[in-house]
């Protein structure tokens, strides 16, 4: 394997092609981001800048508890450099190219 | 090993540490190590009003396991270094 061609042989190339762009990262706990990816390692932590989080706060009706629309709160705030501990991450995606 | 180095250059800074229940802490960055577990001075806790409990304690240790986020100062912070370094160990992965 010829690891400085730009070819995706494992799963890690495809992060590593996305360093110094934006991508999108969902995490646990009803959390996502998006942000200029500068680092990562092994474990999937993350160093992100101008970084705009979204939180998904999901609120069940008294009434219909079981069935019926809930409404989606979505809370979003912006930090300018963010460590992210791999442990909470869902996933990596590259921006789209369009 | 790469970001326990950029911690490392990150010592001495005002850093703000999310843990996994929500609590906020800012403090001055003392000491980091290689599970991530950080000792912070001169904290102060972002919603004191929601965690009166921890007005008290002025400096701490945080279980690296139990951080969701670290708000690093961007001025400290050499990207370009960063993606450099990031690509070299990358590398040395795949070689294994």
């Amino acid at each position: 394997m010829d690891p400085s061609s730009s070819g995706i042989q494992e799963p890690f190339d495809l992060i590593r092609l996305s360093l110094s762009e934006r991508v999108f990262v969902k995490l646990r706990g009803d959390r996502q981001l998006t942000g200029i990816l500068h680092a990562y390692d092994g474990h999937m932590n993350l160093i992100l800048s101008d970084v705009e989080e979204t939180i998904m706060i999901v609120e069940v009706d008294d009434e219909n508890a079981t069935a019926g629309p809930k409404t989606v709160n979505v809370a979003k705030r912006k930090m300018d450099m963010l460590f992210v501990r791999g442990d909470g991450v869902i996933l990596v995606s590259p921006p789209s190219r369009t | 090993m790469l970001i326990f180095s950029v911690f490392k250059t990150l010592t001495d800074q005002q850093v703000t540490v999310e843990l996994k229940n929500d609590l906020s802490i800012t403090g001055v960055l003392k000491s980091v190590d290689q599970f991530l577990n950080i000792r912070l001075d001169n904290i102060k806790v972002l919603d004191e009003a929601r965690h009166p409990h921890m007005m008290a304690v002025k400096n701490c240790f945080i279980r690296g396991s139990v951080v969701r986020y670290v708000q690093l100062p961007a001025e400290h912070v050499d990207t370009q270094l960063l993606e450099d370094a990031t690509r070299r160990e990358a590398l040395t992965q795949v070689k294994r």
